[in-house]
């Protein structure tokens, strides 16, 4: 059953083939077996999952109308608050945290009687591209578990690749969510800002954040994106407006006479050949379904990278500023006499781990005076352009599209000491964060020169993201009928040898 | 070529409130040249005329009638308290002989 798709599970939970309870006790079984392996979790929330499955079951035998992802076990990233649970966002300065507070994602989640398995793994404060930045250790990727699974989402990510769990929870400031679904062969879906209440998230650039779902297939994607998804008073940001079908538009999957706006600037040198050939292939998958496929110039691209690498140091220097050693979390050095502020300039030495530090200080040198301008300033400029970009291209086309990640999976530690490296896997997916658009990555075969996953990238206007669902689920409809299956089907088992 | 000193990078530490090692204040001030480099890529163009964006939607002002909502009791508030004393936050030494 825990190789099944979300929707086939709730199937089976609504004929009665099988209850919740042991839904979710088959993938505490499958978590016991594999993740001392993969790392996927931080916290494993048992007794509480299989209460609420309890719960659930008692509900639909006492004949309730049920959500269609009630009783389906999910994962949820640290980054969200989840009353009385561990919430350590991957940093050690929140170790042993449990939120008096539901965030409002965990409030929906639990209100569709969606059971939490517990909490994953990810890069402290969402700084990163491979989970190898949590103050916990590294995740390992599914299909080699000597690659990362990508980040900052990374746990999330392998949890859904290892059949951890069908659906997870992630967060995505500037392609969190895409790239790990990329590199672990699986859908991801960074919902359009402010579509996903930001309450009870812990902060990391503001104006970038934003939480979406991950599912093995774009319709399990689409439900858990419409149980996320509405407006929250609690968000001042939260857009007031009916929620995309996006259901209804990843049953649908239909791209026959829609434009696909390929970008010029998203490909090329840089992209390892793998990921070209099946990004190409996809295309002519989506053109042989019917779509006109045209190419679209968005040329300040070429400085989003740099624009986000200000922008967001700039915003977390301020958001974490809150992390002082006075209300909560960690607290260090707090000896007779220290100053509050000794306390807390050693709680925050103590607490912090290098990628955080150095984006701090990034932050902090690009908003002092004297550099503000020629910085944060010029950053904010290009971000106009970035969207302005989008504007003309989305009058071009109905969707854009991009690989996903410039390269496959690497090598645990290929990256880790040389932040510029690192900070280009996130080349294709930044701009989306910059505009505050939405997309959506889903797998488009394995490159040949590795046999790992790549990932597609489907882009599309603020609050249109049932697009991203139409054309993703002709793509994988196609591909899928392509390969006799899902890719996921062929990831590594796992379980028993070594 | 941008590069910032192990100084420079000691008063930033400071501005931001961490405490760093003199290894850390190195490592810092030998990467950032290429990070600073990295970044500055967005003063390649003439900006001039073009409006900063702050934030992807525009944004208003969002009221509420001021009435008493439930919140967290004083115990919830002070749950994850480092330290605490008569449902208050208990803090070190902000004023006084500390400069």
């Amino acid at each position: 059953m825990i190789k099944k798709t979300a929707a086939q599970m709730s199937a089976a939970l609504t004929s009665g083939e099988t209850t919740s309870v042991a839904l979710t006790q088959s993938h505490l079984d499958r978590i016991n077996e594999v993740d001392p392996k993969v790392k996927a979790f931080l916290h494993v929330d048992g007794e509480n999952a299989l209460a609420q499955a309890a719960k659930v079951d008692a509900e639909r035998a006492a004949g309730k109308k049920l959500h269609p992802l009630a009783g389906i076990p999910l994962a949820l990233k640290d980054v969200l608050a989840q009353e009385g649970v561990p919430t350590t966002a991957g940093s050690k300065i929140l170790q042993g945290w449990k939120p008096p507070y539901d965030s409002t994602v965990v409030s929906k989640l639990k209100q569709a009687g969606v059971v939490i398995l517990g909490k994953t793994n990810m890069d402290e404060f969402a700084m990163g591209s491979s989970t190898e930045n949590s103050g916990y250790g590294p995740t390992f990727n599914p299909w080699d578990l000597s690659r990362t699974p990508g980040g900052s989402s990374g746990g999330s990510a392998a949890a859904v690749s290892a059949f951890e769990a069908p659906i997870a929870v992630g967060s995505d400031t500037g392609g969190s969510i895409r790239q790990p679904a990329a590199l672990t062969g699986i859908v991801g879906v960074r919902p359009t800002y402010g579509a996903v209440s930001r309450y009870g998230l812990i902060a990391y650039s503001s104006s970038l954040d934003q939480a979406g779902p991950f599912g093995r297939t774009v319709l399990d994607t689409a439900l858990l994106h419409e149980v996320m998804a509405g407006h929250d008073p609690k968000d001042a940001t939260s857009i007031n407006a009916a929620v995309p079908n996006v259901v209804a538009a990843a049953r649908s999957a239909d791209v026959k006479g829609k434009k696909i706006g390929v970008i010029k600037q998203l490909q090329g040198s840089g992209y390892q050949a793998g990921v070209l050939a099946r990004f190409n292939e996809s295309l002519e998958t989506l053109a042989s379904l019917g779509a006109e496929i045209v190419e679209v110039d968005c040329p300040s691209f070429e400085f989003a990278l740099a624009a986000y690498y200000l922008i967001a140091p700039s915003e977390c220097s301020s958001n974490l500023a809150r992390f002082d050693a006075m209300r909560y979390g960690l607290r260090t050095g707090d000896v007779d006499g220290a100053s509050a502020e000794t306390v807390m300039n050693a709680t925050r030495e103590a607490g912090f781990g290098r990628e955080v530090k150095r984006r701090i200080i990034l932050g902090t040198y690009a908003l002092s005076s004297g550099y503000y301008d020629a910085y944060y300033g010029s950053a904010q400029k290009i971000r106009t352009l970035i969207i302005e970009d989008y504007k003309k291209a989305f009058t071009q086309a109905d969707v854009l599209v991009s690989p996903t990640s410039p390269i496959t999976a690497f090598k645990i530690g290929e990256k880790s000491e040389d932040p510029i490296a690192m900070y280009l896997a996130d080349v294709a997916t930044i701009p989306v964060n910059l505009a505050g658009i939405c997309g959506m990555s889903l797998p488009a075969g394995l490159a040949d020169e590795d046999g790992l996953p790549v990932g597609f990238q489907i882009m599309a206007p603020a609050m249109q993201d049932q697009r991203l669902y139409e054309v993703g689920g002709a793509l994988e409809a196609a591909l899928v009928s392509k390969w006799g299956g899902h890719l996921i089907d062929q990831v590594p088992a796992l379980g028993g040898a070594k | 070529m941008s590069s910032l000193s192990r100084d420079d990078v000691a008063k930033l530490a400071s501005l931001a409130r961490i405490e760093m090692t003199e290894e850390e204040l190195v490592n810092l001030a030998s990467q950032f040249g290429s990070i600073l480099d990295a970044v500055a890529r967005v003063q390649e163009l003439d900006l001039a005329g073009v409006k900063a964006t702050s934030h992807p939607q525009p944004i208003e002002n969002i009221f509420r009638e001021d009435q008493v909502q439930p919140s967290l009791t004083p115990e919830q508030a002070l749950s994850g308290a480092p330290a605490q004393e008569d449902q208050r936050f208990r803090v070190p030494q902000i004023l006084g002989e500390a400069e």
